[in-house]
């Protein structure tokens, strides 16, 4: 057990250093913290809507995520296959789950960092009134658990390939597609003519009925899962490719 | 010991190796050599676990690679092709991730890195970010990751390329006095290479194993070894031959070229070893107008090329085909 977290994080510590070391974080962060910035209060009139609350903040993070996660993720096996430092990494004594587990958590954590980052959105709402500080926390938690979600998708294509634009192109249009799935719009372009079935399931398979529930500070178990399984099915996947890789 | 068994790779509908069988042991160095493409390098990666046979098996110690993959690995060193790097990592933050990946920490980490970086002659670049580095230096950091948990097993492919002579000469030293207690597999296009660090070599083509012998001892298979050449200070070419044709052990005498001022023959004798040459040149202890002599000891070149040279592959050599003696 020890050295399984020995292991991950040796792994995790190379790659969140690749990310600094890169101008690639900075980026990053700075594109995230003026995307969110932007939506939550030039698209959603923030001020004017005179609410104490994050809502319009989180609402906008599925969009965020749908480009900036897959532009993290993209590089974490495609930029190993291209310079051949695959090589390296999957001949140390390490098992491919901690390799995998460990990428992701440097990721991850990552995403999470530039996700605090927001917080003097928390203060100012704070400081406007008197929020529900519970809903935001929930707020916090699903978006990071989402990104989480998202990433598994990113991590999952960038094991598909050793081009870093071909890993992000088909990232996006996954995200896209789970996003779309669940999006209100979508259901009710739907609604008229597909049987109830089917879009009881668009709507379950969907990051958006999932994410809103959680932002407005509703916590069920069985949003946590949904994105937690996400992110398994993520690794799952990018475990088979790397896997199938070796085998051909 | 490595111990390759009956290791075939298919890429598809091309067999990149196959079945092919060989063992390295501790204290020895073996050359793997072969044409481009001839599967040196896939072997390598079967060995190292980065792919995997689609027949055939790999052990080490006696452990199975496809069992024990991660305890296999904790015994090898690999220095892959073209010497992958980070280019955003400095030289001492690659070797500490190599380090903890490998499971040190604290100070006998620090002493593995220490110890790499003083191999490698990496003083001056412990700093640089590897990307800055050139092609040679680039080498020996990788290089510095395959040796840095001083491992008893070392798979190198194409160890000396892109380094300068001196370099070359200190890798090769490096290797021989490592041979001493590890098992080292390396492959090389530098036939040199093989004289010197080698003992033992393969030589694998389209895939398929077709010479696992020393180095000597694919000389041999020369069809120069152990010939004779005479330079000698006369130019009446004829009467030259006749008589040497008639000395004893002597097969045949073949005129090389032959000027106003001297005459180089070349003497070809019933058994090509070392002894029968000596012989044939005790006979000619009286010979005045003998300028110089050499026995020809065959030539790693020579016998790559024809074992390698056909287009299938296998070469004019075969088993029974070699020349007496070998
Ligand atoms: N991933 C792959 N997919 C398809 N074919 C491959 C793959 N890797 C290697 N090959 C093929 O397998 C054969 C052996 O390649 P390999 O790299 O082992 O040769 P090599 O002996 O190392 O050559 P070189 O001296 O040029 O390094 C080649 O024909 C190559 O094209
Ligand atoms: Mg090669």
């Amino acid at each position: 057990m020890n050295s399984f977290f020995n292991a991950v994080k040796a792994v995790a510590k190379r790659e969140l250093n690749a990310y600094f070391n890169s101008a690639v974080a900075y980026v990053f962060i700075v594109i995230f913290l003026l995307l969110s910035g932007f939506f939550t209060f030039y698209v959603s009139n923030w001020f004017e809507a005179g609410q104490a609350d994050l809502r319009s903040f989180f609402q906008w993070h599925p969009w965020i995520y749908i480009i900036l996660v897959p532009a993290i993720a993209m590089r974490l096996w495609a930029e190993e296959k291209r310079l051949g430092t695959l090589e390296i990494v999957l001949t140390l004594p390490l098992k491919p789950s901690e390799v995998i587990l460990g990428k992701f958590i440097a990721a991850w954590l990552f995403i999470g960092l530039a996700l605090g980052l927001t917080f003097p959105m928390v203060l100012s709402v704070v400081y406007l009134g008197q929020p529900d500080l519970g809903a935001i926390a929930s707020g916090y938690l699903g978006s990071f658990l989402m990104a989480g979600a998202f990433l598994g998708i990113g991590t999952a294509t960038s094991a598909m390939t050793s081009n870093q634009v071909v890993s992000f192109i088909l990232a996006v249009v996954t995200c896209l597609f789970f996003i779309l799935a669940g999006y209100p719009p979508t259901i009710n372009i739907i609604s008229g003519w597909a049987p109830l079935w089917l879009i009881r399931t668009l709507e379950n398979i969907g990051f958006i009925s999932h994410f809103s529930s959680v932002s407005r500070g509703v916590i069920d178990l069985r949003d946590m899962l949904y994105f937690l399984s996400f992110m398994i099915l993520g690794l799952y996947c990018n475990s088979l490719l790397l896997d199938w890789q070796r085998q051909r | 010991m490595i111990r390759v068994d009956e290791l075939t790779k298919t890429f598809g509908s091309k067999t990149a190796v196959d079945k092919v069988s060989f063992t390295v042991k501790r204290g020895e160095v073996l050359g793997f050599l072969g044409p481009n493409g001839a599967g040196k390098s896939t072997t390598m990666r079967m060995i190292t676990g980065f792919l995997r046979p689609t027949s055939g098996s790999i052990s080490i110690d006696g452990l199975l690679l496809a069992e024990k993959p991660v305890e296999v690995r904790r015994r090898l060193g690999y220095l892959p092709e073209n010497a992958p790097v980070y280019p955003d990592m400095t030289v001492e933050g690659f070797l500490a991730f190599c380090a903890e990946a490998r499971g040190y920490r604290g100070k006998s980490k620090k002493l593995k890195i220490g110890a790499a970086i003083e191999q490698c002659f990496l003083a001056p670049v412990v700093h640089q970010r590897i990307g800055t580095l050139s092609k040679g230096y680039r080498q020996r950091v990788c290089f510095a990751q395959s040796i840095l948990h001083d491992p008893p097993y070392l798979v190198m492919d194409e160890p000396t390329d892109g380094l300068d002579p001196n370099q070359k000469h200190e890798v090769r030293e490096m290797i021989r006095r490592m041979s001493r207690d590890k098992a080292i597999l390396l492959s090389t296009h530098i036939l040199d290479e093989v004289d010197a660090v080698c003992q033992r070599a393969l030589i694998i083509a389209n895939g398929r194993l077709i010479a696992d012998d020393t180095p000597e001892g694919l000389r041999r298979r020369s069809s120069s070894y152990g010939t004779i050449t005479l330079v000698l200070g006369n130019a009446v070419t004829d009467r030259l031959k006749k008589r040497f044709e008639a000395l004893e052990e002597v097969k045949e005498v073949q005129v090389v070229s032959q000027t106003e001022a001297e005459v180089i023959l070349r003497l070809i004798p019933a058994r090509r070893e070392p002894a029968s040459a000596a012989r044939i040149l005790s006979q000619l202890e009286a010979e005045q107008d003998l300028l110089s002599f050499a026995v020809d000891r065959g030539r790693l070149d020579e016998i790559f090329r024809s074992l390698t040279g056909g287009s299938n592959g296998t070469g004019r050599f075969t088993e029974n085909d070699q020349p007496a003696g070998s």
